[in-house]
């Protein structure tokens, strides 16, 4: 067990450093040097000078590369040149916004996801079932960011429910959950769908499966069956598509955040690329990087944990 | 009991005009085909269509609502909604063809390689796929900007590089089936090349698979390049986007809904269109697709 | 024959399935009874409708079949007539069920001891009495260290011992009735033996009935006292085993017994099998089912469905040939 720990972290770790020096190569390798690039053209070469130095740009690419991820371990990641504050700090604070919201919506989407899939499946081919079946499918075919900005233009604009803007007081649990209900519900939306779907198919799966028909053949009351014996199961493969999907509701919190104008890493990122701030876009993607791999690492061990078969494969 | 359930196996298409057949009893598959048509000849004939140039400004009040002459109204420089919308509209197939006929060769060859190559080589590609497959677009697309700047050519290349890995990915379990398929060893056994083989019996069956998984990766790519163009990242003005007349519409939110909900239902309608069509075809086709993901 | 009444008697028992082709007459008109106290065995090549009998005893059956006539008499009370709470009382308790795969048939994220508590759940005994009849049966079954085992998982097992365990728990309600479908197919031959030998010793010291469906000749004639013989949804034979082996009276029996690979006497270079197929039973030819692959079939074996004739002291077959014979 602790091998596949080993071996996943490993993994992540590299990911996370093939993606990071990529974007780094990238950005360096475009014609015309950052520099001019942040300070526009009409910068004087000393100033383009001085920018270049602070950033280590006139070192060679690979001590650029090696202080980097050097800087990283130390949990420096560079400095924001147009707050002049360390990146680390600024990517750290946006952080737990997001995190907030991706929770959130996932927790919702399985709240209502799992039921619905459940029911469908139990009462197979009902009307019910087809009118759940086609809107899962609608909801994992819209686009995330146009729920977002449906869902302002109608629960807050319109009705005038929910705020439409920012995180709420500080301090205050209820304006902040006022302020998460929508961007919430428009990210998890498509999640429904998924889960719906998923647990759908997986519970037929295994209201098939011979121990369920063992079960019955013992008299155990169908409720007890349904709950005990098959949603556990069903519910396990949910888990680990939640863990690749981590990267998709990392998309779609980000346009939520932009759209609501929430704090969070994703306005953030948005923010600094318009800015061409590139320490801050290194810094944002390397953290979301790290996230994600993260998040897919703790799914499967999570899959792995609840699934007795697949513990012996560790 | 389970053994005793008589299963009815789909026949399988026992010819194209068959499956279509079957495809337009299905209500979804009907809706996704009717509507499909329906975008795509509307994007094709846009600019015969529009009433408007779509660039063009004031011709007619601001934000103005829908009226007989303007049937989705105007946007904040007074252009007409509707003749953007449905050049918007090619715009977004364009780019969905090119990228997706990008992402389909590209994810063909290497999935190829991953198939027929060394061992480290397939482990080294599948990781890359997956990798690609699931990191968040967004964060990505904004990287890519930082880079190339806004465009409508870093948005191809965005949608190209995360297409890749779905269609590489069929090709490569592919290939690996046919790969060591008794035949395929009497073949060789006979002196017949990699190439011919690859000809002769790889491709034909990958051919149906990436099709309709091609068909269900349009609404995908319609989103990205939609979404970055929302924010500004895409195509940019005066061509008009789906993602940027509502982007436009968006900034003017309050003062009235007709700019966004215009640009914001062909984008809804079409991907919905697509994906009823893709799902569909996949049913119909081949349920060996079906993949919750 | 025995004056009390048997235990299980099914009488022209019919069923169809609903398919897109038709219906497909599953089971016609069967007829079969297990004494009490008895090990009745059913017989008959795949697709004979042995599975569909018995999930019809259980009432486990599939949405699209539809019991067309006949009754199932346990203990005298009809079971097709149960209302569905009253059905799930019997199950497990009175009747209990040994299935072919123990591979799946257990569930594979609860331990064994998880599955044998739940399966009491309508016993009024507490978690610890419950625990310890599981820890009883298991080590009646022949399970080792059976207290330890109680917190395993059916994939930490062998074949055999989930089997035995499958076995514990159908037999831990004492149940008047035990069926048993295919229990041995999926073990290998030395399993079989020992599955066997269990079985009977058990079947001793509970007293139940047991019901044995198979396609191994040799099994029914070491462990069944009674034999039924199927065919495409029809009981064609059926009575003491001793009888029907040595004289079958029907001809479909008596090419079963000749293939049976353990009879084979002469040396020759093929195995005897029985030409032809299974007929299309959503539409089953007139006449004799059996008919048309039947060696001895005449005139009104094409026009006339035979009825079950009696041929001896408790064996009877449903053929035109067996008719006179009896006493």
């Amino acid at each position: 067990m602790w091998l596949f720990l080993a071996r996943r972290i490993g993994l992540a770790v590299a990911i996370v450093a093939v993606a990071v020096t990529l974007l780094y190569s990238m950005i360096h390798a475009v014609p015309g040097d950052p520099a001019s690039v942040i300070l526009g053209p009409r910068a004087t070469p000393e100033m383009r000078e001085a920018l270049r130095e602070r950033l280590g740009l006139d070192r060679p690419f690979v001590v650029q590369i090696g202080s980097f991820f050097g800087g990283v371990l130390r949990g420096d990641l560079g400095t924001d040149i147009v707050r002049d504050r360390p990146v680390a700090d600024i990517v750290f604070a946006q952080l737990p916004y997001t995190v907030v919201l991706v929770l959130a919506s996932v927790g919702w989407a399985a709240l209502v996801g799992i039921p619905l899939g459940c029911f469908s499946a139990v009462r197979r081919n009902s009307l019910a079932d087809r009118i759940i079946g086609v809107l899962s499918v609608s909801f994992i075919a819209v686009p995330y960011f146009a729920v977002s900005i449906y869902a302002l233009l109608i629960f807050s604009v319109g009705l005038r429910w929910f705020p439409s803007m920012g995180v709420g007081e500080p301090g205050d649990p209820l304006s902040q959950a006022r302020h998460l209900v929508l961007p919430a519900f428009a990210v998890g939306l498509s999640w429904v769908g998924y889960i719906a779907r998923m647990v759908r198919a997986s519970m037929l799966e295994v209201l098939g499966d011979n121990h369920v028909r063992t079960a019955r053949a013992f008299g155990l009351p169908e409720r007890r069956i349904v709950f005990r014996y098959a949603l556990p199961i069903a519910v396990l493969p949910t888990i680990t598509i939640l863990g690749v999907g981590v990267g998709y509701l990392i998309s779609a919190a980000v346009f939520a955040e932009i759209v609501f104008s929430r704090p969070g890493i994703g306005s953030l990122l948005f923010e600094s690329v318009g800015q061409r701030n590139y320490p801050v876009v290194m810094g944002a993607v390397l953290v979301t990087s790290v996230l994600f791999v993260v998040s897919t690492t703790l799914a499967d061990l999570a899959n792995a944990l609840l699934d007795p078969r697949a513990r012996e494969k560790l | 009991m389970a053994a005793d359930e008589i299963p009815v196996a789909p026949r399988r298409a026992d010819g194209f005009l068959a499956g279509l057949r079957r495809l337009t009893r299905d209500g979804m598959g009907l809706f996704g085909l009717v509507a499909v048509l329906l975008v795509v000849l509307s994007a094709v004939f846009a600019h015969q269509l529009a009433p408007f140039d779509p660039t063009r400004i004031m011709v007619g009040p601001r934000l103005a609502p829908p009226s007989a002459e303007h049937w989705l109204g105007t946007d904040q420089l007074g252009r007409d909604v509707f003749s953007r919308v449905l050049v918007g509209g090619q715009v977004a197939l364009q780019v969905a063809l090119a990228s997706i006929a990008a992402a389909v060769s590209i994810g063909l060859g290497l999935g190829l390689l991953a198939g027929l190559g060394p061992r480290w080589l397939d482990n080294a590609i599948l990781l890359l796929f997956d990798t690609v497959r699931s990191f968040p677009v967004v964060i990505f697309g904004l990287a890519v900007v930082t880079v190339l700047g806004p465009s409508l050519t870093t948005v191809i290349f965005v949608v190209v590089v995360t297409s890749i890995p779905t269609y590489g990915r069929v090709a490569r379990t592919q290939t690996l089936a046919i790969k060591n398929n008794e035949f395929i060893l009497a073949e060789r056994a006979m002196g017949a090349g990699t190439g011919r083989i690859l000809r002769v019996h790889v491709l034909p069956n990958i051919i149906g698979p990436l099709l309709i998984l091609a068909s269900m990766d349009v609404p995908v790519v319609i989103t990205i390049e939609a979404g970055l163009s929302f924010l500004g990242m895409g195509v940019q003005p005066p061509t008009p986007s789906w993602g940027s007349i509502l982007n436009d519409g968006f900034s003017y939110i309050r003062n009235t809904p007709w700019p966004v909900i215009a640009g914001g239902i062909p984008l809804i309608l079409t991907t919905l269109a697509f994906t009823f069509l893709g799902e569909a075809l996949r049913d119909t086709f081949d349920p060996k697709l079906r993949r919750d993901l | 024959m025995t004056a009390a009444p048997d235990l299980l008697s099914i009488r022209d028992l019919s069923l169809s399935f609903r398919t897109p082709r038709g219906r497909l007459q599953a089971l016609r008109r069967v007829n079969l009874e297990v004494p009490r106290g008895r090990i009745v065995g059913v017989v008959g090549e795949s697709g004979c409708g042995k599975s569909t009998l018995i999930a019809s005893i259980l009432r486990l059956l599939p949405p699209n079949a539809e019991v067309t006539g006949g009754a199932i008499r346990f203990e005298g009370r009809d079971l097709l007539e149960l209302s569905p709470r009253a059905m799930r009382e019997l199950r497990g308790r009175r009747i209990a069920m040994v299935f072919q795969d123990p591979m799946t048939a257990l569930n594979p994220v609860l331990s064994i001891g998880r599955q044998m508590i739940d399966v009491q759940y309508r016993e009024g005994r507490s978690r610890r009495e419950k625990r310890e009849r599981a820890v009883e049966m298991l080590a009646r079954v022949g399970i080792p260290d059976p207290a330890q085992r109680l917190e395993a998982y059916p994939h930490q097992f062998s074949g055999g011992m989930r089997q035995r365990i499958a076995i514990a728990m159908a037999l831990m309600m004492e149940p008047d009735l035990l069926i048993a479908d295919e229990p041995t197919t999926a073990l290998d031959a030395t399993l079989e033996v020992q599955i066997i030998g269990l079985l009977q010793a058990l079947q001793r010291d509970f007293g139940c009935s047991i019901l044995f469906v198979t396609h191994h000749l040799g099994v029914v004639a070491e462990l069944c006292e009674e034999v039924v013989v199927m065919y495409a949804g029809e009981v064609v034979e059926r009575g003491p085993v001793e009888a029907v082996f040595r004289n079958p009276a029907h001809p479909y029996t008596a090419r079963l017994l000749a293939c049976d690979p353990g009879r084979i006497v002469e040396r020759s270079r093929n195995l005897p099998t029985i030409p032809g197929e299974i007929p299309d039973l959503v539409s089953p030819p007139p006449g004799c089912v059996f008919r048309p692959r039947c060696p001895e079939a005449f005139a009104r074996c094409e026009l006339e469905a035979p009825a079950e004739h009696a041929v001896g002291s408790g064996q009877s077959a449903r053929c035109h040939l067996a008719e006179g014979e009896g006493r």
